[in-house]
């Protein structure tokens, strides 16, 4: 793919972002950056394409593998501590 | 099918962008980070529809990472949440590295005959040497947070000159990388960036005391989102570089918010190894006068004849694990017709919101946090502030002390409450090293004690009553 294009689809979600979460309740800090550290584990598409590969020496595989469980260990525990915290934060409004 | 997996991608790039909007407001919270999980899913199955995948190593990686992260997250009590997001997020570091060697790996001495743009050469590097700070930048914090090495900012002679020419080093490896990616000289080059990045992330996040924490955690998140950006300039992949940028800025402006509350550039968090100064007093005079203690059942006397109480937690009251008997003694004084709340500074503990999460644990009701900026205007009309372990955040002297160390720090005015209660082990500073006036002021009673301990002498008193 043209590079140039992806450097311009860098730069409007950079401006994306900081629009998209400028102003957060002091609650949600850590969900947040646990959720979107869970979604920073998006480079498991890369993991996986590097040990799916066919043609991967020996290198490549264990380097892929441990790309992928590294990226996997992101994903999972990110969201799963994610949601397990916000879920806290629920149950007190139905505790009240 | 090409067509469709790249279909995928952008619903995947949609479902991220929702998901972090949704997270970023209380009430839809909770299905924000189920869209967001959605999201990496249909990523995650379009990838494997890709042409030619060999699955077994796959399968292998995600069954042993699954495991590691499930148990991880299902295990780890709700104090220890701030380490292990560090660590989580030093994975995620880590495994942008592995993929730009992987990449380097597969294409090495074929760079010229695919005609590889340099753009994405230069970003073979970048996801190198972004994902190893970040991951053992994350390492590092995970020890300080975990307590398993000192939280003191570690310092020593010529660290700036050590840190610019490593980075100077990082700089010239990168080069001679990118001039031509297919020499064995790119691949020297490749291993002396990765050992440079390791050791780099040691270093920038060793001379940050605890204190600063939550600072480095965000900007250590957004950094593992720059580093899932440079992988995806490196397979040219959209999905990646929309939500890595996407983290890298929420990552920046977490670290801009923690910043603020602290009224410090991040730079000087970066490299003052602010706290280290031991002893110093930050002028404002050593001799205030005397702090007066107070015991527990005359605390109980003041406090059950109060109609406002709130509650100032700080990481006094994370070490001491004291937020459930906290929400008992609030709960008392609520049965006791007391208006009670939760005064939460951004900046308490050791991760941005770590207070908030550990009064959530406690099931403290949602609507009885308050912000700082929201009762600053109402503390005159509070009978009793209650501060448990929080020293710098409630200090007068960084409003009226234009010489001390902290001066303009925003902070919880407690001093103008009609009466305050400390709870604290000792007289000792807090990490910032300088003296709180607030302890020796006219309404300020100590109680001394593990946190803990006194506020449940305190809950105890109200029951037996």
């Amino acid at each position: 793919m043209d590079m140039l294009l992806l450097l311009f689809t860098f730069v409007l979600a950079i401006f994306l972002g900081v629009e998209l979460i400028s102003k957060v309740p002091s609650q949600l800090h850590t969900p947040l950056m646990s959720g979107s550290n869970a979604i920073s584990g998006i480079t498991i598409v890369g993991a996986l394409i590097a040990a799916g590969a066919t043609d991967n020496n020996t290198l490549g595989t264990v380097l892929g593998v441990l790309a992928v469980i590294c990226a996997t260990i992101n994903v999972v525990g990110g969201y799963l501590v994610t949601n397990r915290m916000l879920g806290m934060f629920k149950t007190k409004g139905e505790g009240k | 099918m090409q067509q469709l997996i790249a279909i995928a991608y952008i619903a995947s790039a949609v479902l991220f962008i929702y998901g972090l909007k949704m997270l970023s407001r209380a009430d839809t919270a909770v299905r924000g980070n189920m869209v967001s999980a959605l999201g990496m899913l249909v990523a995650v199955v379009a990838t494997l529809c890709l042409q030619g995948m060999h699955y077994h190593w796959i399968i292998l990686g995600v069954v042993i990472g699954s495991a590691i992260g499930a148990i991880a997250a299902v295990r780890v009590p709700m104090t220890s949440m701030p380490e292990f997001v560090a660590l989580f997020n030093g994975t995620g570091g880590a495994a942008s590295l592995l993929v730009g060697w992987a990449e380097f790996n597969a294409n090495h001495g074929a760079y010229a005959d695919e005609g590889t743009s340099l753009i994405s050469v230069i970003a073979t590097y970048l996801a190198i040497l972004i994902g190893g700070v970040t991951f053992t930048g994350s390492c590092i914090a995970y020890a300080k947070l975990a307590g398993r090495i000192t939280t003191k900012p570690v310092l020593f002679s010529g660290q700036q000159i050590a840190n610019g020419a490593i980075l100077l080093g990082a700089l010239v490896f990168g080069v001679l990388f990118c001039i031509n990616p297919d020499a064995s000289l790119a691949e020297i080059s490749l291993y002396a960036g990765i050992a440079i990045s390791l050791v780099l992330g040691v270093l920038v996040t060793i001379p940050i005391g605890g204190a600063d924490m939550p600072v480095v955690i965000s900007l250590l998140n957004s950094y593992s989102g720059l580093a899932a950006c440079a992988a995806g300039f490196v397979i040219g992949n959209t999905v990646l570089i929309v939500s890595g940028s996407l983290v890298g800025a929420s990552g920046i402006i977490l670290t801009n918010i923690m910043c603020k509350a602290m009224n410090r550039s991040l730079a000087n968090v970066l490299f003052s190894g602010f706290g280290s100064a031991e002893g110093a007093t930050g002028g404002g005079g050593g001799e205030q006068g005397e702090a007066k203690a107070i015991t527990a059942e005359d605390a109980y006397y003041v406090l059950e004849a109060a109609s406002s109480v709130v509650f100032v937690p700080g990481y006094g009251m994370a070490v001491a694990q004291a937020q459930h008997v906290v929400r008992e003694l609030g709960e008392l004084l609520e049965e006791n017709g007391a208006e009670v709340k939760y005064a939460v500074h951004p900046v308490a503990g050791r991760m941005p919101g770590h207070m908030n999460v550990l009064l959530a644990e406690a099931n403290v009701p949602y609507e009885q946090l308050v912000e700082m900026d929201d009762i600053n205007p109402v503390i005159e009309t509070v009978d009793v502030a209650i501060v448990i372990g929080a020293n710098d955040v409630v200090n007068p002297a960084a409003r009226d002390d234009p010489d001390s160390a902290i001066a303009g720090m925003p902070i919880i005015n407690v001093d103008h409450a009609r009466s305050c209660f400390v709870l604290k082990r000792s007289m000792r500073s807090g990490f910032a090293g300088v003296e709180n006036p607030l302890f020796f002021k006219e309404n300020t009673r100590m109680l001394f004690g593990d946190a803990k301990a006194s506020i449940t002498a305190l809950v105890n008193e109200f029951k037996g009553a």
